[in-house]
């Protein structure tokens, strides 16, 4: 039982995790109907500047967050001006190779700039032990976790209460007539790719807080986002935060209850059962 | 016509007294040269390792190694207790020739491995070979040495498929990855005989699911079984992960007292984590090298390091039992600005090894450095190694090699083991993680 416990909060703490950065793909595709294959490498910038902005100017990385979202927003806003507009002209299959190649450049310029040694942020303000009953947790994993929580309920809020959020939903409902009524898809798909980068980049920048950095980290984690979305509804918000904790959770009973060896391979049939199920994930739009 | 011309200079230099003079005065000596035979006044060895590419500094730490070795070997040092070193320099029995290292470029790639070797054996008519640090392309390059009839001394890869071959000119002067996990339950024996009742019998395994990791956890319970340890259960993953949280738990429950551990960095760093915040303790974590003695592991880990175990092959803190270790070390460091490694003392080991052979088989014949090297025997005093000495079976295996074991105290690594060569007293159980 007290197995159980832990296994289901450190679950739900990673999911969290995953929810956020899962989130910020989604927007992508819902408002464009775009797979950013670079996702994963987005989150890795977010870790290196977490990392740099802790080593070199002794920033907390909750301080250095805010910064961390409004550098990624505009790694978002240039990718899309100078790579996604020219090739949404350009067949589909250039718009998913374009995001790959940019994925690949970027972990490219990472090893040769950061070189390939694995990166740690040091003891933090987080750092610590959360105990309650059976269930020990870092308290670098719940501080990670409620950030991502907030953040996540900030883009909610976003999306859903202000004038942008609305313009942004209906360009994603309908892109005719939403330019019909005066909304600049343009803009909205920048917005678009700057809220999305943004997300991964909080992501990052928590994540930072407890996880080695190093090029490659986005490999780790970019493949878990993107099934986080397929589950959730290519498009759904709602759909990736909650399939994000749903995988979490997943992952680590099947490591205690079956074997840690199969415990993404648990987590990744789970997800084809669901797909076979309803195609268009637990939250998607049919 | 070739040979006319090198007997000519042969006497040019004996007349001029450029050439020391052989064992001619040895009486008995095994094969003395017939006086006609010049003695050569350089012995071409060929050398290939990464030197360039994705490995290259570890392609410059081995190269430092061997031309360390060569230049003392070459020069003589009286007050180094090495052999050929210590007796003035060059190879005695050949006339004093000096060695030369032909270097080829692996790039780590097995391929090139192989055609290099091939180049440095046919065009290049080097003697033997030494090489090649990645176990992938030493089995390429020992196979072409192999083909070819020329001695091949692989001073550092630790794969233990290498020597399964059956070659007749291959020989390995490290210990390989068995040997070392073997090392793992002859240390638990001696921590058992130091702290009686101390010591668990159940041990578990986090290990990758990697070749690197599946071959620790394969040996390291074939040798459980061996010294009478029970694996309480072991647990896989893959490089990585972003957590571990399911595995720790499987090691909490299996109520093992000893972890076994092959990480790389990341991972290594993340179950340390791990175990301190879930609060599951062990008497001892033991690594296996890989992430646990990687630079950055101590910086990454901080102050929950203390106490951590690893297997190593060699460290510079020998030197507390083995001056010899300080002497070399303070001149590779004055060389070079770094202190050596497990791979800079290997290669330099494997070139002594080498030498010692030539020089005992008088002549540069291949059956001859072969047959040489087959009675190999330095002493644990002669090498800068944690090792019993060198001597190599059948299938051209040193069987005296042995890892060593550190743990890390005050924030560095010290080694702990074999107790002959403890810097530092182990530490032992370490404390549990509330205690702390």
């Amino acid at each position: 039982m007290d197995i159980l416990a832990q296994s289901v909060t450190s679950g739900v703490l990673l999911g969290l995790i995953l929810a956020l950065s899962a989130a910020g793909l989604t927007l992508i595709w819902g408002v464009m109907d775009i797979v950013n294959f670079a996702h994963g490498d987005f989150l890795m910038l977010g870790m290196y500047g977490t990392f740099f902005a802790w080593s070199i100017l002794g920033l907390d990385p909750l301080v250095a967050l805010p910064g961390v979202v409004i550098a990624l927003a505009a790694v978002g806003v240039v990718v899309y001006a100078t790579i996604i507009r020219p090739v949404l002209r350009g067949s589909v299959l250039a718009q998913i190779f374009a995001t790959f190649g940019l994925g690949i450049l970027l972990r490219g310029l990472a090893q040769f700039f950061f070189s390939p040694a694995f990166r740690q942020v040091g003891e933090t303000a987080s750092s610590g032990i959360v105990a309650a009953g059976p269930v020990s947790v870092g308290r670098e994993q719940v501080v990670a976790a409620a950030g991502a929580l907030i953040v996540s309920l900030l883009l909610f809020a976003i999306l859903d209460r202000t004038t942008l959020g609305t313009a942004l939903r209906a360009t994603a409902e309908d892109r005719t007539a939403a330019e019909l009524m005066g909304i600049d898809s343009a803009r909205m798909f920048a917005l678009a790719w700057a809220l999305g980068a943004g997300c991964v980049g909080a992501a990052g920048a928590l994540l930072a807080i407890y996880f080695p950095i190093f090029p490659d980290v986005g490999a780790t984690f970019g493949l878990l986002a993107f099934v986080t979305v397929a589950l959730g509804g290519f498009g759904s918000v709602t759909g990736a935060v909650f399939a994000g904790i749903l995988i979490g959770v997943v992952v680590n009973l099947a490591g205690v209850l079956v074997d840690p060896s199969y415990k993404f391979a648990i987590a990744y049939a789970l997800y084809l059962v669901v797909l076979s199920i309803r195609p268009q994930g637990l939250l998607g739009r049919a | 016509m070739r040979k006319k011309l090198a007997a000519i200079l042969a006497a040019a230099l004996a007349i001029t007294g450029c050439v020391q003079p052989g064992p001619v005065g040895s009486a008995g000596s095994a094969s003395p040269p017939s006086a006609s035979t010049a003695f050569p006044k350089e012995v071409l060895i060929g050398a290939v390792y990464p030197l360039t590419g994705s490995q290259a500094p570890t392609g410059l730490d081995l190269k430092n190694g061997i031309d360390l070795a060569v230049e003392l070997i070459n020069s003589g040092k009286t007050d180094f207790d090495l052999p050929l070193v210590k007796d003035g320099g060059g190879l005695k029995s050949l006339g004093g020739a000096k060695l030369k290292i032909v270097y080829g470029d692996s790039q780590a790639d097995p391929q090139k491995g192989q055609s290099e070797t091939e180049r440095l054996i046919t065009s290049e008519k080097v003697t033997a070979m030494l090489g090649a640090y990645n176990s992938a392309v030493t089995a390429t390059a020992s196979q072409a040495a192999e083909r070819l009839g020329t001695p091949f001394v692989n001073p550092e890869s630790s794969s233990p498929t290498l020597v399964t071959n059956g070659y007749k000119w291959f020989f390995r002067s490290t210990p390989d990855d068995s040997m070392f996990a073997e090392n793992f339950f002859q240390f638990l024996d001696d921590a058992a005989k130091k702290f009686p009742g101390k010591v668990a019998k159940k041990v578990a395994i986090l290990h990758t699911d990697d070749l690197f990791g599946s071959d620790v956890n394969k040996f390291s319970r074939q040798f459980a079984q061996q010294y009478g340890y029970e694996v309480a259960t072991d647990a896989a993953y893959k490089a990585n992960t972003p957590d571990l949280t399911s595995e720790i738990q499987r090691l909490k429950a299996s109520g093992a007292g000893i972890l076994i551990e092959a990480s790389y960095l990341p991972d290594a760093t993340l179950a340390i984590k791990g175990l301190k915040q879930q609060d599951v303790n062990f008497q001892g974590i033991l690594g296996m090298d890989a992430g646990f003695v990687d630079t950055k592991f101590i910086p990454n880990v901080g102050k929950d390091a203390e106490g951590l175990i690893s297997r190593e092959v060699w460290a510079k803190d020998l030197a507390a039992k083995k001056p010899l270790v300080k002497q070399v070390n303070d001149l590779f460091k004055s060389r070079y600005g770094t202190d050596m490694n497990g791979t800079s003392a290997r290669s330099f080991t494997g070139v002594f090894v080498l030498a010692d052979a030539i020089n005992r088989a008088v002549s540069l014949e291949p059956g001859k450095i072969q047959a040489a090297l087959r009675k190999t025997d330095l002493k644990g005093a002669q090498i800068i190694m944690p090792w019993d000495g060198v001597s190599f079976d059948e299938r051209g295996q040193n069987t005296k090699g042995r890892g060593i074991m550190v743990q890390v105290q005050k924030g560095e690594y010290v080694t702990v083991w074999p107790v002959d060569l403890a810097s530092k007293e182990l530490v032992w159980p370490v404390p549990e993680w509330s205690k702390r």
